[in-house]
Parts: C-alpha cells; structure tokens; sequence
C-alpha cells in the first residue's frame, strides 16, 4: 500500500482536485481539523502533505501546503490548520470554511519526510506548535499497523491549552514515550520549569545517537533550526535527521 | 550569506526543500524530493528535501544547506514554468524497478 501511494504517480502528474469539508474539529484556541472528503484519495505516506489553493472570484489565487494529520482512509483526509492571526490563508481555513464547502487541493506529495513501515530503527519525533501534524500521522499510522517500532515523541507548546490532540495523546500506544516541553506556562507541578527546548531535553528524551534513530524534526523554521542544531550536537549524523520548516 | 532564523520569527526564513514538491509535481512524474542532488558549486550531495527553500517572494530559490549557494530557481508564470537548475550537477532520482 505504501508504495502504491508513490508508484501510482509514475508518468502521472498531479492535477488538483476538489475536495468537500465533510466535518470539522477543534483541536485548540487557534487550531482547527478539517476532515476533507477527496473523491479518488490516492492513498498517502505518514508525513507527506498536500498543496491547498483558494481562488477568489477575481481569479486571484494562492496556495499553502498542509501536512496530513490522518492515516490513509479511503477517501477522508484530515488536516490540522493552525491561525496565523494575520495569514491570508489559515484564518480563512480556521474560521470562514465550514462544512459542505469546497477547497481545491493537490496531492498527496513529498516523499523524502515521511515514515515508511518498513523502517526498523527506533524513531525520535520533534514537534514544535503545530509541527505535531505530520508526526501524528506517523504516530497514527504505526498505531493502526500494530508496528513495534519504538517512537518517542518531544513536543514544544507555549502552553497546556496549546497542545493538539491532547486526549489521544495521553491515551498512548504501546512504545510510544512522549514529553512535554513548555515555553511559556507549565501545568501545575510539572517538574520541567518553562523554557525553550535545550540539547539536554533531546538528550533525556532522545535516544543515545548510537541507536541511529531517525529524527523527524518539524514546526516553525527558528524552533526546527534549533533543534536540529542540537540533535547534530549530540553526535546524530545529519543524515539522520530530518526536517519539515513551516515558516 | 547568513541563513539564521531567529526563534521564534525574525529575518529572512527559509523552508525545506519538501515545500518544493507540490510545484515540481507540475513538472515530473516522479517526486523528486527524495531524489539526490549534487551542489553544482560545492560537490555535497543530499536529498532535494532537504534544500533550503526561499518561498515567500515571486519565484522559489532553493540554496546548498552546506554553502548556502542557489542550486535551483523556479517562477511560475502564464502557463510556464520556468527552472533554472544550473546550481545542480546532478540529480539521482529514485524509481521502481518492477
Ligand atoms: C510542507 C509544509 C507543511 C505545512 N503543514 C502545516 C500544517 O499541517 N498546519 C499548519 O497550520 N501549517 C502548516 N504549514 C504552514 C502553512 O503552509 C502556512 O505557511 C501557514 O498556514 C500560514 O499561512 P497564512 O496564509 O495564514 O499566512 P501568510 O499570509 O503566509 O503569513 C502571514 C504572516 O505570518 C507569518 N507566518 C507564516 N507562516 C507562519 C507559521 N507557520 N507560523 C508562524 N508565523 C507564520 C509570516 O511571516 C507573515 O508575517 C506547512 C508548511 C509547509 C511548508
Ligand atoms: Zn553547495
């Protein structure tokens, strides 16, 4: 199935599609899913995204990519859109497109930030706001594949009302850990004081280098650069880690 | 040049080369952002994806993680696109055998 998804593109380029909000969501204060409906979804890989474009009655028009928060299911696809207070796309997304309407999207594409059942290596996954998405569909996935592989997952909010998908999360799956980390506002007794995230919580929260995990690394490009910057300082070889820069 | 971003936002910020694989998708068949590519200034090889992508002006630049130098240009105009890929020298792109 996995390889499916990339083979069925071989001497087909993607055209864009029309997809129908079937459902939506509150995931936080700023952030909302949208459950799209996609006649003739071809399938995806955890971590890809797609291209979203709104066209105005004036024929302007502008696209922004999204990752996909879900696993492949049929024709359903799932986004996770975080407000940008003063985008030109997100706020629209988040707020103005309700269920029953329409969005023209292209996709699924990007085959190099992506997790594959295949992998055997244990896997450290590094989120930073809504840069959680594309690792919730590698989290989801390995869950609904009964996969053994051991993922941790370090996740960086402002604070506790920022967390998205807070209550499947603290559900779990077996050999997932996962943390916290809080930049501005901790729960109460939380043992981390707040604080961005520093090379000793990739190392408590990490794996040792010479596990050789793969690390996925993905939120804004500031928090992403850092972290990255890090993990290659605790001795992981670039090569092994992998970043996905919302901007 | 200096390819620091601030934290959380300040400065010019860039994307990886994932970006890119939407508006490639309108030019190969293939994805390419999981192909490797060769700087054609400094010889490092990497994944496309990994390329650091200037997207928020009227073209897309990708630049050399390693020496920061343009390795791709691509402005979308009436019914063209235009690539200028002269940065690369080379490009190893993954397909099926079968
Ligand atoms: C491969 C990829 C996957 C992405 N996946 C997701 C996703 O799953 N969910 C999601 O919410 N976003 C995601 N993004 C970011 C998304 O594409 C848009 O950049 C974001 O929604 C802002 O668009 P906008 O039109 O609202 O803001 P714009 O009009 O583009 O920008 C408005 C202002 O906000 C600033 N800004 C732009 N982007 C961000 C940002 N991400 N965070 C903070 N400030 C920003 C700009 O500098 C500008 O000042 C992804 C980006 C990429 C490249
Ligand atoms: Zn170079």
């Amino acid at each position: 199935m996995a390889r499916a998804a990339i083979q069925g593109r071989l001497g087909d380029r993607l055209r864009w599609r029309t997809a129908e909000v079937e459902d939506r969501r509150t995931e936080s204060g700023t952030a909302t899913t949208l459950v799209l409906s996609v006649p003739d979804w071809p399938g995806h890989l955890a971590g890809q995204h797609v291209d979203v474009r709104l066209t105005a009655e004036d024929g302007y028009s502008t696209q922004r990519s999204y990752s996909i928060a879900s696993v492949p299911d049929g024709e359903h696809l799932e986004l996770t859109v975080q407000r940008i207070e003063d985008g030109e796309v997100s706020p629209y997304l988040v707020d103005t497109l309700l269920v029953g309407g329409l969005v023209e999207i292209r996709g699924p594409v990007g085959g190099w930030f992506v997790w594959q059942p295949e992998q055997a290596e244990p896997v450290l996954l590094v989120a930073g706001g809504s840069g959680i998405v594309p690792l919730m569909s590698m989290i989801r996935t390995r869950s609904s594949i009964g996969s053994r592989v051991p993922f941790r997952l370090l996740y960086s909010v402002r604070d506790p009302a920022d967390r998205l998908y807070a209550d499947e999360l603290r559900k779990g799956s077996p050999g997932l850990d996962m943390t916290y980390v809080y930049t501005r506002v901790t729960p109460d007794g939380w043992p981390r004081p707040a604080g961005r995230v520093e090379p000793d919580d990739l190392a408590r929260h990490g794996w040792p280098p010479d596990f050789e995990p793969t690390c996925y690394v993905c939120g804004p490009t500031g928090f992403v650069e850092k972290a990255a910057a890090y993990l290659v300082l605790l001795g992981h070889s670039p090569d092994r880690v992998r970043t996905e820069r919302f901007g | 040049m200096t390819v620091s971003a601030g934290y959380p936002f300040s400065g010019p910020t860039y994307r990886d080369g994932n970006a890119l694989a939407g508006p490639l998708s309108e030019i190969f068949a293939v994805d390419v952002t999981a192909a490797v590519s060769r700087c054609a200034h400094c010889t490092r090889t990497g994944p496309l994806g990994g390329l650091h992508v200037y997207d928020r002006g009227p073209g897309r630049v990708a630049r050399c993680p390693g020496c920061g130098e343009v390795m791709m240009r691509m402005v979308r105009g009436r019914g063209e696109v235009w690539l200028d890929m002269s940065g690369t020298a080379a490009l190893a792109i993954p397909v099926d055998d079968r």
